[in-house]
């Protein structure tokens, strides 16, 4: 591809292969382990579903079960499977039988492993079909309506209550917005289970929950509908819960899923090892749905300096990229993310921030990039906010940026009314119109300011995932070299939910996932 | 506008300016002049728009002018109005709670610890309870600090810790009283209906409950946080946006010296 930056591509091509080693390294020890939230996606995936009577999701009640009788290693599929073959009943009748003390699941007479594996495969094969169909009915609607060739503009609300929600997502839809998220109830991310239900309280946004995400989807649908457009769908696939919300995602058609296990090590100080094998599978399921992640590099920059430490954002972005290859998520589905934080004080801040934004696009082509609008140095003064605002939105036209945040006026004082939202996107439906195709009309000053600053950027990222490759992922993270947060391997939250794989372990579903047709 | 873009009204009213009857200035003195932005739940017609003028004139705007209106959604529509405020305020009368003293820098900070306390200072930092954000924190905090102002953990007679995000009231009094921490500093970023109030409240409780409440100098920073706030919620200072880690250490070695806890 020819570069409008004049990238060294010898650089790129090395840095890539560092990262490629790195993936391979890491996934040693992500094969070799299983965690709890692992196992309860997997009852999950196998239809287990509900809460017990004091309000604990019943795949928690199972993982713990077979935790407790310390089967763990084996995975829950086996100690469910053996159940049905002794019981010959369903994983969710199991499961209830679990919940009210009726069934031990590890003290029951072990069965044939071949007819274990015979009876799992045969629902965990209707689940893996449920999930093919409902990414058929997204193509569906895609082929139907078309897709938007531009930006994707992207919204939030984050109200706490779904219904509240719907309300303000439906109107940010009639107003142009093409992907709606909903943001997490604040410290969800922490919690070891995924709650149950439709919920109407949350704190800086509203709770991920199945139930949720159900009613989030058929308002969303309905509304494409009347407009002619397919909305997509926003969530966290984060924190503790990765792959259980991930699963939950694809049983309830959402198209977007934040899922960066960095991110969660960094910014939740979640245990490295817990999130890293959390992560594989969710990425499996995600991949497989069809769903797009975002990952969250932009963070870095909401931390660290936007000038000084840019590289550790490429940098993340070509591990992030392995890491997603791995688990058969393709480029088309890798939403690498960055961002627009640069100080409005830098001079030619600007330039910076479109060179980054061009050198992120022709390194990672066919990537959906997730860019995100400035957050760290919005002040309160919304005129001067609208204006920073507008300054990102030029940047994403220019560059072929694709999952556009819509920057809000009001960032810095409180989650979006709905009329920042419309005033948000008018901006930014302004300046995709006006500046078109101004990003193919103009190229850049060879050896000017952007060509030189993009050369440091590569250079500096391609020497910091050589060192990475060197020394490994983990212990890079220990070292503070992302966001300058250091976290210890054995410490941060779940590290007790992560368990050494027996020989015999098994979970049906990364096979007709990974191998599987989609 | 139906005036064009000049205003042709007569400004018959007096256009000297009286402290005791303080009013909000567009481009001539006493005009009142204010700018309000806001949502209805209803269609956006004339009825719509005579319900947003109605309520700027509850509001006490005097001649408003809807400058904008559109539809949001088929039940929701935007107004932007402007008006004469009608109230006015006795500025003489008016006294707010700052932060007092002398702001010091980061020399001039270690020299006065030095002399004064003779030890190193131990401030220890947080987002506490659910928040998750630590723009706030870091920009005081960290050594690089923010907008050229030094973050804590590079001054001289200072540690630093800075505990990050969604810490625990609990967990963060622990770690003060195993640190013998002199300082705290909360920080509380992203709120809603109005969760960093009952936070900071509960943080105070804890701390006397556990009997140290005298011993520290506890301040609060964010973007929603007054000194006046802070005050009343039982805190030593309140820092909101434009305070940098100058401000805070000088407040907190002064505070420390005035009552006795070197």
């Amino acid at each position: 591809m020819e570069s409008k930056l004049n990238l060294n591509w010898a650089v790129v091509d090395k840095a890539r292969q560092s990262a490629k080693n790195i993936a391979k390294d890491t996934q040693e020890f992500i094969d070799i382990h299983t965690t709890v939230t692992v196992e309860r996606t997997v009852c999950r995936l196998l239809g287990i579903d509900g809460v017990d009577e004091v309000g604990v999701p019943i795949p928690n009640v199972v993982v713990d079960n077979i935790k407790n009788g310390n089967g763990l290693a084996l995975g829950a599929a086996m100690f469910i499977g053996n159940a049905m073959v002794e019981t010959g009943l369903s994983p969710q009748e199991i499961a209830e039988r679990v919940a009210k003390g009726e069934i031990d699941l590890t003290k029951l007479p072990m069965h044939d492993e071949f007819e274990i594996k015979m009876a799992v495969d045969k629902v965990a094969k209707a689940m893996v079909a449920k999930i093919s169909e409902n990414r058929g009915v997204r193509e569906a609607y895609l082929e139907r309506f078309g897709d938007k060739s531009g930006p994707y503009l992207y919204a939030i609300v984050a109200t706490g209550n779904i219904y509240e929600d719907i309300t303000q997502a439906i109107a940010a839809a009639k107003q142009g917005a093409d992907v709606i998220a909903v943001i997490r109830t604040t410290g969800q991310s922490l919690l070891d289970f995924v709650p149950y239900g439709a919920t109407t309280e949350g704190f800086g946004g509203t709770v991920a929950s199945q139930e949720n995400f159900r009613l989030m989807r058929v308002a969303l649908d309905e509304v494409g509908e009347q407009l002619g457009r397919y909305i997509r769908l926003c969530n966290y696939c984060s924190g503790l819960c990765m792959p259980e919300i991930a699963a939950m995602g694809a049983i309830e058609r959402l198209d977007v899923m934040l899922n960066d296990a960095l991110y969660g090590i960094l910014f939740r100080d979640i245990n490295m090892q817990r999130t890293i094998v959390d992560q594989y599978f969710s990425r499996i399921i995600n991949g497989f749905a069809g769903v797009i992640i975002n990952t969250g590099e932009d963070n870095y920059l909401t931390t660290s300096d936007a000038v000084e430490e840019a590289h550790t954002v490429l940098a993340s972005q070509f591990i992030n990229e392995q890491f997603a290859l791995v688990a058969g998520i393709p480029e088309e589905q890798m939403g690498l993310g960055h961002a627009f934080e640069i100080s409005p004080d830098v001079e030619n801040g600007f330039l910076f921030e479109l060179a980054q934004a061009q050198m992120a696009r022709e390194i990672f082509p066919k990537a959906p990039l997730k860019y995100m609008p400035p957050t760290k140095f919005m002040t309160g003064d919304i005129f001067k906010g609208q204006v920073q605002d507008a300054l990102f939105n030029m940047v994403t036209i220019m560059t072929g940026q694709k999952l556009h945040l819509l920057g809000m006026l009001t960032e810095a004082i409180h989650t979006p009314f709905m009329s920042d939202r419309a005033l948000a996107i008018d901006n930014a439906q302004y300046i995709f119109r006006t500046m078109k195709d101004l990003g193919s009309e103009i190229t850049f000053k060879t050896g000017g300011i952007m060509e030189t600053r993009v050369d440091e950027v590569l250079n500096k990222a391609a020497d910091l995932i050589g060192e990475i490759e060197k020394e490994g992922l983990f212990s890079t993270i220990e070292q503070g070299k992302f966001a300058g947060i250091k976290r210890p391997l054995n410490g941060g939250k779940g590290l007790a939910g992560v368990v050494e794989k027996e020989k015999a372990y098994f979970n049906p579903f990364v096979d007709l996932m990974l191998g599987g047709t989609k | 506008m139906s005036e064009g873009q000049y205003s042709l009204e007569v400004k018959d009213y007096d256009k000297s300016l009286d402290l005791t009857k303080l009013k909000p200035y567009g481009d001539t003195m006493n005009d009142g002049k204010v700018q309000v932005s806001f949502t209805l739940p209803v269609e956006d017609n004339e009825r719509g728009v005579e319900a947003a003028l109605q309520l700027a004139k509850s509001m006490g705007l005097k001649d408003p002018n809807c400058a904008h209106h559109r539809a949001l959604d088929s039940e929701f529509s935007f107004y932007v109005v402007y008006g004469s405020l009608v109230h006015t305020i006795n500025y003489e009368e008016v006294h707010v709670q700052t932060v007092e003293g002398e702001v010091m820098d980061m020399k001039e900070i270690g020299e006065y610890i030095k002399e004064n306390i003779k030890r190193e200072v131990i401030i220890i930092g947080a987002s506490t309870g659910t928040d998750a954000h630590t723009v706030g924190i870091d920009a005081v905090m960290n050594m690089k600090g923010f907008a050229g102002h030094y973050g804590l953990e590079r001054y001289p007679m200072i540690e630093a810790l800075n505990l990050g995000s969604q810490v625990e009231n609990e967990e963060f009094i622990k770690k003060a009283i195993e640190l013998k921490a002199d300082v705290l500093l909360v920080s509380q970023t992203v709120t809603q209906k109005d969760i960093h109030i009952q936070n900071l409240t509960n943080l105070v409780e804890l701390l006397e409950a556990e009997g140290i409440r005298d011993k520290v100098v506890l301040i609060c920073g964010g973007p929603r946080i007054t000194h006046e706030l802070a005050k009343e919620l039982g805190y030593d200072a309140g820092f909101g946006p434009g305070k940098f880690a100058d401000d805070i250490a000088s407040f907190a070695i002064t505070e420390m010296v005035q009552r006795g806890l070197v």
